[in-house]
């Protein structure tokens, strides 16, 4: 029998994080080895997902049992190039918080790692789920985890935050939930794959289009409802921000991919417009706010919003593009696509920089840091580093997206590509001005002077993501080759018309 | 070894160089980290010289390579790769030389420096980065280029951290150059829309064919699509190249070592917008628009910015407005379609300014960074081969005849006379003036340096003394450059040399009626004594003995009398003051306002706080049902979900 790799990849953590929450206060520090070793045992089982996948758009690793038989709700999981990506990203990720974590955290550090853990499956389950109800169910279920991370190991203000991020993440979900609903009585089943093929007059697909936008740009998150985001960050542990940033916001990228341009594809040209608005306003606008922030996790969470800005850019833009000119419309896709791995290792990194001085001071605030390269030179080129990736510079991931989305976009329109190139000055200069007042200058004070540098566990951390932002900056075909055939898949529905 | 193999071997020997000093700099010795960062370069120039030598050997035929595929999307490839020919290699060699020089002046500059060995990584990483960008065959890698030599100029800059202004001016240069940046990504955006494509030879091709072709700006407004390619990648050069009113970065960017101000910000990296214009030629030569907007520019930039070099006193401050003003002449000559000669100027330039940056090195480092001139004086006898080889890089600048400078620089001067370029008879005037302004600033610091009485006690004077071999040996080898470069005119610009990398239609004859008018170099140079120029020139260095030797008042009477234009220059016309106070402040405080109006009044003010105070009375009434919310909500999703689907059950 083929070992059952997805369930592996969901299940395993999820029944490891049952297992310390019950293992009682006093195996604290066995746990956090078991955590460690179940986060590597996940990095190997999904690179061995990567290392089998085999190069066609369609899904593979295919699981599927009968869950409720009454409503056609199957057990289903699979997974194409878009996803095994992104899981291998969440494995990653997760593994290096548990990392990080170690001896950072000072309550509980086994819970947390479990609350980590637990939310490492749901999200892979998230991203395997080809029955709407899984895919549901994980997309709910994995607010639980999160909602314990800011909850209890957050900041000050973590009920504000936790209370804020509830109420916009619910109530966009119930929205998709009614369109699931309405998409099952016309299918009489929750696959996924059967709401791609059947028909939808115009008007339906725009309702159900605005269902999944509402749940979806909860998630990215794109203006106006952005706001929770950095209430959240600043509140969350660092591990909180990180999976935050680096893979939370990208399901609702993937939720886009998945749900809105393959079901809803002529909803999706009408209302282009809409979304390459919001989009642009995301990379400007939020740009100019992030500039002001005196707060560094808020200036990074604006950062993130404007980033993802072209993420939702490059999915959309395509409608705009010439009609026939296949190689710019994979571009745009591909772009945003890259643009959500990239952000990911960025934001990701700038998170765990924000937690090294946090960790030490106790501060977020911009003004408490001043000259910190006289203490942590390590620190400091390696943030140099991100921050230049953040602002997109050739040769780093942060470029790769974006230059693909704004070359495209331009095809779609001059303004389109004017707007999203001005983040070229804008994300400089926020993320460069960042960079001067903390990084540089001299020493501010006693505090700042007497800073350790990364101790091993961190430098392990941000040197990996720092190799990966380069390898994907300096070399992204592989990347590019391995998601192309199933982004192909994606604009063949995309690009289609389902109307009756 | 082949063409390829020897490209290859260039840029990967700095890389490697800077690779090693980079990350295990802690590992090696002070003699360690520059011998690996100087063999790296050693065998980039000397790779460059014999793939100069196998070009030679081929007539100087393009050679085209594909090094790897970077991204394939469907027919869309984005590659690295080279394109060598006459244009590449003459930058190769320029780049390679001039970064060999700094390497070894390095040495005796930085000695003793806590940051000895990460200047060392930056340096020969900075050479990597000059050469992928002209060595490039397509928009991706001329842009990686770009931006990577922005970077290193950038932790240049701030090569020392501590220093508040230091850290400022390289956040300025970098912001500075990614407004230029913006333009040039939006230019190669318009070509890869066009053409599909990134690789320059498919653009070449294309572009005569494109004269037609318009983009759409708004449902009125159409711009010719090569126009705006052309002025959307010259923006970027505007940017790299320092020319007005994008120029604020470049006198700011003397708080780094003056090593790399020679490397970086004089001889390489600057010319690189010049490089980039030169190699689009096949391009530019179809917009008549474009080529008359760049000479404009490089004329503006040539005459205003040689004005403020006359009103500098920090040694490094005039050398920096003297390379704006000739990487203005560079662009008139663009302008001109005198690309060849534009090339011609920037390799001349690259000598003798790198030299007059590495003497400036030499007598700060003479008078323990003392930089102000009005504190220096009569360092000739204390200083005698700085003083010579920079009495050498003087005449090169000022375009004396039979040194380098003369035979770019005059050759510019009459290509814009001969020009049929729309306005260049005034471009005429003023880079012709031009010559006066250069050769007064140039004398005026040359003198107030090495001449007169020491302005300074006969202690400090005593102990100043020349640097060491280390130095002196760069300033030489560039000062025999500095006299000998110009040589190569015949062969390079009017004979076969550039025929295969630079483009001019025959409609605009600027070189050709130069040929028409040149009788061989010596004839060049006897007639050199009796042009406009040299009256000028001539004019110019008289008025600053008088100043400066004879009557030392003129100057402070002149500044009273000539108040109004005298503080305009002191202000540099007030570019720095617009981009700090109003673009800078500006964009933090829209930042600041769109923050509190748009996100904290707006959305969460009126529409989040409306729902919220909603929802919280239902909360309060859910809160004492309910004990921990965050379970509460979980149980209530659940439950919610199984109502659902109870609900659904029961009605099918």
């Amino acid at each position: 029998m083929e070992l059952p790799l997805l369930s592996l990849l969901i299940w395993m953590p999820i029944i490891a994080a049952i297992m310390i929450l019950f293992a009682g206060r006093g195996a604290g520090g066995q746990m956090k080895w078991f955590a460690l070793v179940v986060s590597l045992v996940e990095l190997v089982a999904s690179l061995i997902l990567l290392q089998r996948a085999l190069p066609h758009g369609k899904f593979q690793f295919i699981e599927q049992h009968v869950w409720i038989e009454r409503f056609n709700i199957y057990y289903a999981l699979g997974v194409d190039g878009i996803s095994i990506t992104l899981i291998v990203l969440t494995v990653f990720m997760t593994l290096l918080i548990v990392i990080t974590s170690w001896r950072n955290i000072k309550k509980q550090v086994s819970h947390y790692l479990a609350a980590f853990l637990l939310l490492e499956g749901l999200m892979i389950g998230v991203f395997c789920a080809l029955d709407a109800v899984l895919f549901y169910v994980f997309f709910e279920a994995m607010l639980i985890p999160m909602f314990l991370i800011i909850g209890i190991w957050g900041g000050p203000r973590r009920v504000y935050a936790t209370i804020k991020f509830f109420l916009y993440t619910f109530l966009g979900s119930v929205f998709m939930l009614v369109a699931l609903l309405y998409l099952y009585s016309q299918t009489n089943t929750f696959e996924i794959a059967a709401m791609y093929t059947v028909p939808l007059a115009l008007n339906v697909q725009i309702l159900l289009f605005l269902a999944f936008l509402v749940a979806f740009a909860v998630k990215v998150p794109m203006w106006p409802v952005h706001t929770w985001l950095p209430d959240a960050h600043v509140e969350a542990p660092t591990g909180g921000s990180v999976i935050l940033a680096a893979i939370m916001l990208k399901i609702g990228g993937y939720g886009f991919l998945r749900f809105n341009l393959p079901i809803t594809p002529d909803a999706s040209r009408s209302l282009d417009w809409l979304l390459i608005a919001l989009s642009l306003i995301a990379i400007v606008y939020i740009g100019f706010v992030a500039l002001a922030q005196k707060d560094m996790k808020k200036l990074i969470a604006y950062s993130s919003i404007a980033h993802m800005g072209f993420v939702t850019m490059g999915f959309f833009v395509i409608y705009q593009i010439t009609p026939g000119n296949y190689d710019f419309q994979a571009m745009a896709i591909q772009g945003g696509m890259i643009q959500m791995i990239s952000h990911g290792f960025i934001s990701g990194a700038l998170f765990l920089c924000v937690g090294v001085l946090y960790d030490r001071l106790h501060s977020r605030n911009i003004e408490d840091y001043r000259g910190v390269v006289n203490s942590m030179p390590k620190f400091a080129a390696l943030m140099v580093l991100f921050a230049m990736a953040n602002s997109g510079l050739p040769g780093t991931s942060g470029f790769v997206g974006e230059f693909m989305v704004i070359i495209a976009s331009f095809d779609a329109s001059v303004w389109y590509a004017v707007f999203a190139a001005i983040t070229l000055i804008v994300g400089a200069a926020y993320s460069l001005w960042l960079v001067k007042r903390t990084i540089f200058g001299e020493t501010l004070n006693n505090n700042i002077a007497t800073l350790s540098d990364l101790d091993g566990r961190e430098f392990f951390a941000l040197a990996s993501l720092a190799v990966l932002v380069l390898w994907l900056g300096i070399w992204p075909a592989p990347l590019v080759e391995f998601i192309q055939p199933s982004i192909e898949n994606v604009m063949h529905f995309a690009l289609g018309t389902k109307l009756p | 070894m082949s063409v390829y193999e020897l490209s290859l071997l260039t840029v990967i020997a700095p890389l490697a160089g800077a690779i090693i000093v980079g990350l295990f700099g802690r590992a090696l010795t002070e003699a360690q980290a520059h011998g690996i960062a100087i063999i790296g370069v050693l065998v980039a120039f000397i790779a460059s010289v014999f793939i100069f030598y196998e070009m030679y050997l081929t007539n100087f035929d393009p050679q085209i390579f594909d090094v790897y595929q970077w991204a394939v999307i469907g027919e869309f490839s984005l590659g690295i790769g080279f394109l060598i020919d006459s244009l590449t290699v003459i930058m190769m060699i320029v780049v390679t030389f001039v970064s060999l020089m700094v390497h070894i002046y390095t040495i005796g500059y930085m000695h003793g420096d806590p940051g000895y060995k990460r200047f060392f990584s930056y340096i020969s990483l900075f050479t990597f980065a000059m050469l992928m960008l002209v060595m490039s065959n397509n928009f991706l890698q001329l842009f990686f280029g770009w931006e990577a030599v922005g970077l290193v100029s950038y932790l240049l800059i701030g090569f020392w951290y501590t220093r508040p202004s230091a850290v400022f001016a390289n956040l300025k240069a970098f912001l500075v150059n990614r407004v230029g940046d913006f333009g040039f990504l939006l230019g190669i955006a318009a070509i890869a829309a066009t053409t599909s494509s990134m690789d320059y030879e498919v653009i070449f091709n294309v572009a005569p064919h494109l004269g037609a072709e318009v983009l759409q700006i708004s449902d009125d407004i159409q711009v010719p699509l090569l126009t705006f390619i052309c002025l959307a990648l010259f923006v970027g050069a505007m940017g790299k190249s320092a020319q007005v009113p994008l120029h604020v970065w470049l006198p700011d960017s003397m708080e780094g070592p003056t090593p790399i101000s020679a490397l970086i910000h004089a001889a390489t990296m600057v010319t690189a917008g010049i490089f980039m214009v030169a190699r689009m030629s096949p391009i530019f030569e179809y917009s008549e628009t474009a080529l008359m907007f760049v000479m404009f520019t490089g004329a503006a930039t040539a005459f205003f910015m040689g004005l403020v070099a006359v009103v500098q006193d920090d040694i490094k401050k005039v050398v920096a407005y003297s390379t704006l003003s000739q990487l203005g002449y560079m662009t008139v000559a663009l302008g001109a379609s005198a690309y060849s000669l534009a090339i011609f100027h920037l390799y001349t330039h690259a000598f003798f300014k790198a030299l007059l940056f590495l003497a400036a090195g030499s007598v700060i480092i003479a008078m323990h960074h003392e930089q102000n001139i009005r504190k220096m004086g009569g360092l000739w006898r204390r200083m005698p081969i700085t003083y010579v080889t920079s009495l050498i890089g003087t005449l090169a600048l000022i375009g004396f005849p039979a040194f380098s400078g003369f035979f770019s620089k005059e050759s510019i001067i009459e290509a814009v006379h001969l020009s049929n370029v729309k306005g260049a008879q005034y471009v005429y005037w003023l880079v012709l003036s031009g010559v006066f302004i250069t050769a007064f600033y140039s004398l005026r610091m040359f003198l107030l340096v090495f001449h007169g009485k020491p302005r300074m006690s006969d202690d400090e004077y005593s102990h100043v003394k020349e640097t060491p071999y280390v130095v002196t040996l760069p300033l030489i080898a560039l000062a025999i450059c500095s006299v000998i470069a110009g040589y190569v005119m015949e062969p390079l610009i009017f004979g076969t040399y550039f025929d295969q990398s630079i483009f001019v239609l025959d409609s605009h004859p600027a070189i050709a009626n130069l040929q028409a008018q040149f009788h061989g170099v010596w004839a060049f140079v006897s007639h050199g004594f009796v042009t406009k120029a040299f009256l000028l020139l001539v004019a110019g260095v008289v008025l600053a003995a008088i100043c400066y030797l004879v009557v030392p008042r003129i100057p402070e009477v002149a500044a009273r009398v000539l108040s109004i234009p005298y503080r305009v220059l002191v202000h540099k016309y007030g570019f720095d003051w617009l981009f700090i106070k109003g673009f800078a402040r500006s964009g933090v405080g829209l930042g600041k306002g769109l923050a509190a109006l748009g996100d904290r009044i707006l959305i969460d003010g009126a529409m989040v706080n409306g729902t919220a105070s909603l929802v919280r009375g239902i909360a309060n009434q859910v809160r004492k049902v309910q004990t921990g919310y965050l379970y509460s909500y979980a149980f209530a999703m659940i439950v919610g979900l199984l109502a659902l689907l109870t609900h659904f059950y029961l009605q099918s």
